[in-house]
């Protein structure tokens, strides 16, 4: 009780005097994060990065010069005629091979990152809210899976079944899911404790429309936050994979793998891993630019006016 | 208040205290077995034979029964459970498929060697990464800050495999050959070749340090902004005292959780790391059983950093009660 | 104590003996801007402080009181600047001095007692070490007198606050000690390096009325025994007129009237100050008016006409409370608890944090489950959790809660959020555009607030939206916790006046509050709760006037109020 008291205390500011004067602003809340995270330099920067790479990545198969496996020279050569990058260590073109390697990346880890979102947050929200046995019993089941590191887990689902593009994806999914529930739930709890989720319960609004109406609009910021994290983790993941081995069976062009199989030649041929390095680099450097810009932006409108 | 009624208050606050370490104790092992429960199924009971994995297509059927029997994979599910069971916990951990040796005898030294290279990326990282922090929070809104922030930023971004290759393409090739792309040094005693370490080292350094610069700012920043920070100015304290008495302490607390989840997260970090510089460390003996299906072995590396991360968690869980004197009364 | 008294007794050990002691603070055209906005956050601020005279400094929340509290020790807060004006403390010009002048000025010639000392006391250093730092800088040049020790010094300013001097006490660390306890550890560390000038900024907020009572006391005490003259930033006129010989009011980052405390409090000149004062609820012995018979208005809604006349108002109350116990876990906080509330009419549950006062009121509309006892609403039994509860007995208690801050869902307009209960307890509703203006119009909201969001209002409009939303729903009984207590007090007095022309229209209240004052504006009858017991209960006129149980005594006694200036 007397936590709340110093609550009510702090928060008693007077309302600054924009809004006093302001007239009533007919924005909707999302908006509002996406327009104050576009007013963060980093954020402008950040999805500049980011669709160039997917630029790559999407046109890129229409604008190679060849088919990503067909043998055009000898291998390991960095500077062969008409081939502006040289041959990678079979022999294939190496600008063809990046130009075609990048969709596949970007589609799995853009589909890991929902959905491990999605039921991280649901279980997050439910966790939150319902606590007791309900709360225990989804959290200590997080921690078992918390318990593998997310490489790990994936390694050792993939070894066991074998690569397949949907293992990737919902191995990757379901190692995030406890950490977005985590975090969820805690921005949850922060929302609860709240007493227009009181003023709802006294009147008795159903316990799933509490959920739906009251709670999941006030974690939105959180929530993109999150996903924005989690895709840049999920890049990374299944990059690593790929260059671990475990990701497309060759000959399948991938950014990852090419990495992997190009590497021994580092020192004769630096192409065939800088670009596609350069590519992982760009592309999560701009994902998470994206993500701290939001997540500024999301601390911003939670204060609210008052601060 | 009475002066005793303060002794038992703290008195009762350790016991409180110890009661919650002993409740995170008992959570710990309780993820670990069901952990190992999760490892077991997944590598034994899962669809795929591991007898044929090993012996490959064309084995004999005399072969493959008399390997099942030696696997235990004729006895029902729970019973081959607990017989793995209690080899891990008397540290038999079975025979390797790929090298028919002990795995905990091929393993013993590369845990060592994997001990090593983590702890030289921690006792390097940790020192510079807390005071970047706290010299950005020092000097906040800054040049130096602003910088910091976004080399962070990037850091972070970076999966640690790109952040190893981008050391090599700047460190080993074209002109400045420094240091060797891939470790070559004695798989006995990695620490004898310390010019093979700095690389590997390195990387883990670079990946495990911007989330403690960050937290560390973010925590430095919120205990300058505290009122006892500006009580303590007001007092007309130096303002050497008022950082390293009054703001260093408290800003600690919370990070010292933050370095403890960064060292859990080597464990799994390693793999790549170990991999890409051909380490001869558990993660590199992880990708090579993972290749040639050793099942034995994965059970083995994975239980074992499953444990480590869990252990170091555990740890995380532990410092953070205890950094705060605050916590232990409001959680009792 | 009033403040002649305080005065007289204070002359004594001042330096000029019975003329006017010589001016101690001369602060002058001060200025802070903030940045980057360069708004000024203060405007100009001159003031002066005799030796030995206490100067009250008042005005609400973010008029900038505390920004020039600090300016008085130099001190910026991040952000801020103080781009103009002099401070002269004795002989000693604290701006435009190096860091390291000032310093050892802080302490020394100014010190400050800040407002949640739990907050302000390093929570990861003993208390020996934050005392004896205090005396460090103040020390070292030779202030303490002969035969004086740090050591022994910091034992002798904490038996002057009246706490423990032993070594069990220096040994421990601030969150074990009380909130009480720790203000005065906070007014020790001020008084330690004889300061000439001490800053009070709200030194008692967020405490207990009793405790704020004894800390006062202290305050009092030790100003008056020092010799020090203080700068007492607050609030709460009424606490204000009791320390203060010279208050000066300031309001949007000025100082707007300033003056003797009696004079400025009998005959306030700025229509501010008038507001002000005007709006400090005072303590009435005899009760707050009944509208029934004071205003002479009939209920207006014929429904609870029509109701009274199905049951005999005088025996059938509206809410029924026998013989409740109310639990958290094992802990009970709440026993034997009888209450009725009849139509029409106020009831006000008064009793300090603690009391078990919020507990009870969330029990009677279905938030807190864990009790036992009956609760009855027109002789209908009431299930304990809400969800249990039929639609039309949801509908007529409604429960308005105490920080407007986080009573509305932030991610909806005004409309929604007094629509969404209003479809959820009564179905489809005809003219919604109609309704919403209409339960605005009640709590005395333009129509056009229908679009705002929640943080495009002030604490006092969002209160008064959770009255519109309760009200909307138009129910017989509304339970008031604390609604007005994180309101700044001209906004709390016209909250106040939208609950008495509500009770007009024939609404009950269940007005749950720490204010005794309060409670004689609003309430006609009064249970007080005290350690999850109601040790008296009556009507208030009576209960004020002679109260039987000595916690409402004690109660009445620590209430600040300014009757006596």
């Amino acid at each position: 009780m007397s936590v709340r008291n110093v609550r009510s205390v702090r928060t008693n500011a007077d309302p600054s005097p924009a809004a006093q004067s302001a007239d009533p602003v007919e924005t909707s809340r999302p908006i509002g994060l996406f327009r104050t995270a576009w007013g963060h330099g980093r954020t402008k920067v950040g999805l500049g990065l980011v669709a160039t790479v997917v630029a790559i990545a999407v046109f890129g198969p229409l604008l190679s010069p060849h088919t990503p496996t067909e043998f055009v020279g000898p291998p390991n050569q960095s500077q062969v005629d008409g081939l502006l990058f040289g041959t990678d260590d079979v022999g294939r073109d190496v600008w063809s091979r990046f130009l075609n390697g990048g969709l596949t990346l970007l589609l799995l880890s853009l589909s890991a990152a929902l959905g491990g979102v999605a039921v991280g947050a649901l279980l997050g929200i439910v966790a939150g809210y319902r606590r007791g046995w309900l709360d225990n019993t989804i959290m200590r089941t997080n921690d078992v899976v918390l318990a593998f590191p997310q490489l790990i887990a994936a390694l050792l689902v993939v070894s066991i079944i074998g690569p397949r593009v949907w293992l990737i994806v919902i191995v990757v999914a379901i190692t995030h899911a406890p950490r977005v529930a985590r975090v969820i739930r805690e921005a949850t709890l922060r929302v609860v404790e709240q007493d227009f989720i009181k003023a709802a319960e006294s009147i008795g609004v159903a316990r799933w429309r509490i959920m739906l109406r009251e709670i999941l609009p006030n974690i939105t910021s959180p929530l993109l936050v999150e996903l924005g994290l989690r895709l840049t983790y999920s890049i990374g993941l299944v990059a690593v994979l790929g260059f671990l081995g475990m990701g497309m069976e060759p000959p399948t062009p991938d950014w990852g793998m090419m990495i992997n199989e190009n590497r021994l030649a580092i020192t004769i041929q630096p192409w065939a891993v800088a670009l596609p390095v350069a590519a992982i680099a760009v592309l999560t450097i701009g994902a998470n630019l994206v993500t701290d810009g939001l997540s500024r932006a999301a601390i911003g409108i939670d204060r609210g006016v008052q601060e | 208040m009475a002066p005793e009624a303060g002794v038992r208050a703290g008195r009762s606050e350790r016991s409180a205290l110890l009661r919650l370490v002993a409740g995170r104790l008992l959570l710990g092992l309780l993820t670990l077995w069901a952990v190992s429960v999760v490892v077991f199924l997944a590598t034994q009971a899962l669809p795929g034979d591991a007898a044929r994995s090993v012996l490959g297509r064309e084995a004999t059927p005399e072969r493959l029964d008399a390997l099942r029997e030696q696997l235990n994979l004729y006895d029902p599910l729970a019973v081959q459970y607990g017989k793995w069971l209690v080899g891990v916990l008397t540290l038999d951990f079975g025979v390797s498929f790929a090298n028919q040796a002990p795995v905990a005898e091929y393993l013993a030294p590369r845990i060592a060697n994997s001990l090593w290279l983590m702890g030289i990326a921690a006792v390097v990282a940790t020192p510079v990464a807390l005071f970047l922090g706290a010299y950005s929070a020092v000097r906040r809104d800054r040049v130096v800050d602003h910088a910091t922030s976004l080399a962070t930023l990037v850091m972070a971004s970076l999966p640690e495999f790109v952040v190893g290759i981008c050391l090599i393409l700047l460190l080993s090739t074209g002109w400045l050959s420094l240091f060797p792309p891939v470790f070559g040094g004695d798989s006995g005693q990695v620490w004898a070749s310390p010019g093979e370490l700095v690389l590997p080292v390195l990387t883990l350094a670079i990946a495990v340090s911007p989330p403690i610069v960050r937290m560390m700012r973010a925590s430095m920043i919120e205990v300058l902004e505290s009122e006892y920070v500006q009580q303590a100015r007001l007092k007309g304290l130096p303002e050497r005292v008022v950082l390293l008495r009054h703001a260093a302490p408290n800003a600690i607390g919370p990070v010292a959780q933050v370095i403890a989840l960064q060292l859990a997260w080597l464990a799994g970090g390693v793999v790549a790391v170990e991999f890409l510089f051909r380490f001869p460390g558990v993660g590199l003996a992880l990708m090579d059983a993972v290749q040639g299906r050793d099942v034995p072995m994965v059970q083995a590396v994975v239980l074992l950093i499953a444990a480590v991360y869990i252990l170091v968690n555990l740890l995380a869980d532990i410092v953070g009660l205890a950094a705060n004197p605050k916590v232990r009364v409001r959680s009792a | 104590m009033s403040p002649v008294t305080s005065q007289t007794s204070r002359a004594g050990t001042g330096d000029t003996g019975d003329t006017a002691p010589e001016i101690l603070l001369d602060c002058a055209d001060v200025t802070v801007v903030g940045h980057p906005s360069a708004v000024e956050i203060i405007s100009e601020v001159s003031l002066k402080v005799r030796r030995g005279q206490i100067l009250g400094l008042v005005g609400e929340s973010g008029s900038g009181k505390t920004t020039l509290g600090l300016a008085l020790l130099a001190h910026q807060k991040r952000a801020t600047t103080i781009s103009a004006g002099e401070i002269t403390v004795g002989e000693h010009q604290l701006l435009g001095r190096d860091e390291r002048t000032v310093r050892q000025l802080r302490g020394r010639a100014v010190a400050y007692i800040p407002q949640s000392p739990a907050s302000a006391l390093n929570p990861a250093l003993r208390l020996r070490t934050q005392l004896q730092e205090a005396l460090g800088s103040a020390g070292a040049d030779g202030r303490l007198p002969e035969g004086t020790t740090i050591e022994t010094r910091v034992r002798e300013v904490l038996r002057e606050v009246a706490l423990p001097d032993d070594d069990v006490f220096l040994n421990r660390y601030p969150h074990q000690l009380s909130g009480g306890q720790q203000q005065r550890v906070a007014i020790a560390m001020a008084f330690i390096g004889y300061p000439e000038l001490i800053v009070l900024d709200e030194p008692t907020t967020g405490l207990d009325v009793t405790t704020q009572a004894h800390v006062l006391d202290t305050i009092r005490a030790m100003t008056g025994e020092y010799g020090v003259s203080g700068v007492y930033i607050s609030h709460d006129m009424a606490v204000v007129s009791q320390l203060s010989d010279e208050i000066a009011v300031m309001y949007r980052g000025e100082l707007v009237e300033q003056g003797p405390a009696r004079s400025l409090l009998r005959d306030p000149q700025h229509a501010y100050t008038r507001r002000l004062l005007a709006a400090v609820p005072r303590l009435h012995t005899d009760g707050a008016p009944d509208p029934y018979l004071d205003g002479g208005t009939v209920p207006a809604r014929s429904r609870s006409v029509t109701d009274s006349a199905e049951h005999d108002a005088d025996s059938m109350p509206l809410l029924r409370v026998r013989d409740l116990a109310a639990r958290y876990g094992r802990t009970t906080v709440l026993h034997d608890i009888n209450l009725d509330v009849h139509r029409g009419e106020c009831v006000a549950l008064l009793g300090e944090s603690g009391s078990g006062k919020t507990t009870l009121s969330r029990a009677v509309v279905g938030l807190h489950r864990q009790f036992s006892g009956q609760l009855q609403l027109d002789g209908q039994p009431l299930a304990t959790s809400s969800y249990r509860r039929d639609c039309t007995q949801r509908r007529r208690v409604q429960y308005i809660f105490q920080n407007p801050y986080e009573a509305l869902n932030p991610r909806q307009r005004v409309s929604e959020l007094i629509l969404r209960p209003l479809r959820h307890l009564c179905g489809r509703v005809e003219d919604p555009e109609r309704v919403v203006a209409a339960s605005l119009e009640q709590v005395s909201l333009p129509a056009r607030y229908a679009s705002r969001f929640p943080d495009q209002l002030s604490g006092g409009e969002r209160q008064r939206v959770s009255i519109a939303r309760a009200i909307a729903t138009q129910p017989d009984l509304l339970i008031c916790d604390e609604i007005t207590s994180a309101l700044d007090v001209s906004v709390q007095a016209a909250i106040v006046d939208v609950l008495r022309s509500l009770q007009q229209e024939g609404l009950a209240l269940l007005f749950v509050t720490h204010n005794i004052a309060l409670v004689s504006n609003v309430a006609q009858r009064v249970a007080v709760l005290n350690t999850g017991e109601i040790v008296e209960h009556g009507p208030v006129a009576e209960v004020l006037a002679q109260p039987s149980h000595p916690y409402t005594r004690a109660l009445i006694a620590d209430a600040p109020s300014f009757e006596a200036a």
